[in-house]
């Protein structure tokens, strides 16, 4: 019997195979180069382009760019009609945040320690249904359920909750003419679009936290809620965090919802939409679009001092 | 004498899979004892119904006399080490072992002060700041021991504590859990699959298979005197013997058990069981021979020194007419 100790080359798999095994950064260099591209040069590159028309200004009386450095215009950001809209979007997001965090705990929390199999598969179809079908057909459709004659009204009234519906809506600030023209309808479509981006990541850390360590809490005396927030919540704040930063920056970002639904307030997404567009001001849109960045720089430090990410 | 823990007829079923068949079963305070059986035999289980981790679906738990079947987790005296260790990742090593006591509202001084005694208890001194993270298996071991203890439970439960062990670490802190028992004087129930930790550790021993009690006593009781040929079997790997080879020993119509330690090798009329040498195996303080006893493999363990037959040789091999164990529980 002759038997080789080096099996043949079968063709060109082989001999890349043998290529990488024998330069094992290069297929590491081949994978990465297109994306490090893409982020390099396409995302990075225009975030320094937006941040370099920042410190440009315009001209009052030609409507021109004037390329020169300056912080003028991030003074305007600090006019009460600029300071409001920023106010308004940054409480909007927070409220957004905590309540896509209080309405996603009790959902991932099944997800994580009691679905299994089946019921699993119906979760994760369930979570992720809604962002099949299109943006504009939800929101559009929301502005249906929430407007006076909509369905919620109707239900309202039929359910005798119609005073309920009003009192509501006779909330100053937040209330208006009808759910779909008021901060609540804002909110509430907000919540629901941007809810299975806190679910996952919640999931996926409390699916972490292993059953052995409730129990431990448990058996050393700890009551459940005691467990909840000496234990579980620690633990799954890296997750109420990275889906924090989804809805909150989301939120931040946004435009097309507050500008359908809602009391035609000014969001920042907005504004940077009408200050490129019709106004041509584009260091103003281009300052205000910093804004989001900058706030989400400071929650993440903030984050982090509170320790959020000690436990991943 | 009370009893620490007392089974009477406990069932535990998940569907139609009976993890705990009608256990009874009683503890004596103080005692060291040790649950051994296989995988799947319903030890665990045994240990998580006294922790109350799972509900019997029927009989009575007592723990120093009280029913506990309605009682949860968080308001039993006792308190569980376990197999992972169970951790809490995101606290320091202090926090861990006074978690048991800041639940309970002890304020910071006290409890870190009794955290600090428990640590020096498992040795720990000083690795009060450690995140378990920084720790080896052996040292986060003794994390969990001494945060379990520090609640001064009646009644330590231990499930696997040495399994993610390796040997040597494993035979310091079988010794050392040993000592803490005595100096404690609480009562210890472990849960293992290994013969060998039950044997040396435990002062009575429980051996499971397939959710009941195969047979209870002194680790010298079961292993001298096997019950049932899964005893036989599972503790030490004695030599089980059917009805008729046991006769032709000597014996009655029984199955027996022989262990391979009491055999030893002899030549013509000597001999008591004769065969081919079908394997060897060397263990260093001795050799293991088997023999093929009219289809029944038979196992002596030689010590070492003395010469041994080869393989597919004929052997004889007799023993001391008291080592043939008659099992009581097989028919």
């Amino acid at each position: 019997m002759t038997t080789t100790a080096i099996l043949p080359e079968r063709g060109l798999s082989d001999r890349l195979t043998a290529t990488f095994w024998r330069r094992p950064r290069l297929l590491l260099v081949l994978l990465l180069t297109p994306p490090l591209l893409w982020l390099g040069v396409v995302y990075l590159g225009s975030l320094a382009a937006l941040l370099w028309q920042s410190f440009y200004s315009i001209d009052e009386f030609s409507g021109m760019v004037v390329p020169e450095f300056t912080l003028k215009t991030y003074a305007e950001l600090f006019r009460p009609a600029n300071l409001d809209i920023i106010i308004r979007t940054v409480s909007m997001s927070a409220a957004v945040t905590l309540g896509c965090a209080v309405l996603a705990f009790p959902i991932a929390y099944y997800a994580a320690r009691y679905a299994r199999g089946r019921w699993k598969a119906v979760f994760y179809l369930g979570i992720m249904l809604p962002l099949w079908s299109s943006y504009l057909v939800k929101v559009y459709a929301w502005k249906l359920i929430l407007a006076k004659e909509g369905i919620i009204g109707w239900a309202a009234t039929g359910a005798g909750l119609g005073g309920v519906l009003d009192a509501v809506l006779a909330i100053p600030v937040i209330g208006g003419n009808s759910l779909s023209t008021s901060y609540i309808g804002t909110f509430l479509v907000f919540v629901y679009v941007w809810l299975p981006y806190m679910i996952l990541p919640m999931q996926a850390a409390l699916e972490r936290v292993p059953t052995s360590m409730l129990e431990a809490s448990a058996d050393l005396g700890a009551s459940r809620s005691q467990t909840f927030r000496t234990v579980i919540l620690p633990l799954a704040m890296p997750g109420v965090i990275a889906g924090s930063i989804f809805t909150f920056s989301l939120t931040l970002g946004d435009y097309i919802i507050p500008s359908i639904i809602g009391n035609s307030a000014n969001f920042i997404g907005m504004a940077v939409y009408q200050f490129q567009g019709t106004a041509g001001n584009i260091p103003l849109a281009a300052a205000f679009a910093v804004v989001p960045i900058l706030i989400m720089l400071v929650y993440l430090t903030l984050a982090r001092r509170a320790g959020a990410f000690d436990a991943l | 004498m009370t009893a620490a823990v007392e089974f009477q007829n406990v069932q535990r079923h998940f569907g139609t899979v009976k993890a705990v068949d009608g256990v009874d079963l009683t503890i004596r305070e103080g005692a060291f004892f040790a649950m051994l059986g296989p995988s799947g035999s319903g030890k665990t289980t045994c240990l998580r119904l006294i922790s109350g981790f799972e509900k019997p679906t029927g009989g009575a738990i007592r723990i120093f006399g009280q029913d506990v079947s309605d009682v949860p987790p968080n308001r039993r005296n006792v308190n569980t080490v376990f197999q992972d260790y169970a951790l809490f990742p995101h606290m320091n090593v202090r926090d861990n072992v006074a978690y048991g006591l800041m639940v309970k509202g002890v304020d910071r001084a006290r409890r870190y002060a009794k955290a600090e005694e428990m640590l020096s208890l498992v040795k720990l001194s000083g690795y009060g700041d450690r995140k378990p993270g920084q720790l080896s298996g052996g040292q986060r071991q003794r994390v969990a021991l001494a945060r379990a203890l520090v609640n001064e439970p009646r009644v330590l439960l231990l499930d696997e504590p040495l399994g993610a062990l390796d040997l040597k670490l494993r035979e310091a802190m079988q010794d050392e859990l040993k000592a803490l028992q005595h100096r404690l004087g609480i009562t210890f129930v472990f849960v293992t699959h290994d013969q060998h930790e039950a044997l040396s550790m435990a002062d009575s021993l429980a051996v499971f298979n397939e959710g009941r009690i195969a047979q209870i006593g002194t680790p010298e009781e079961v292993y001298a005197r096997p019950a049932t040929r899964f005893v036989a079997d599972f503790v030490g790997s004695s030599n089980v013997l059917p009805p008729d080879l046991t006769r032709s020993l000597g014996g009655p119509d029984r199955w027996s058990s022989l262990r391979p330690e009491s055999l030893r090798l002899a030549t013509g009329p000597d001999a008591r069981l004769t065969g081919p040498v079908r394997a060897l195996r060397y263990l260093g303080a001795g050799t293991r021979v088997v023999i093929d006893a009219r289809g029944t493999e038979i196992a002596a363990l030689i010590p070492a020194g003395q010469p041994v037959p080869p393989e597919g040789a004929e052997a004889g091999l007799t023993f001391d007419a008291p080592a043939l164990h008659v099992m009581e529980g097989e028919k």
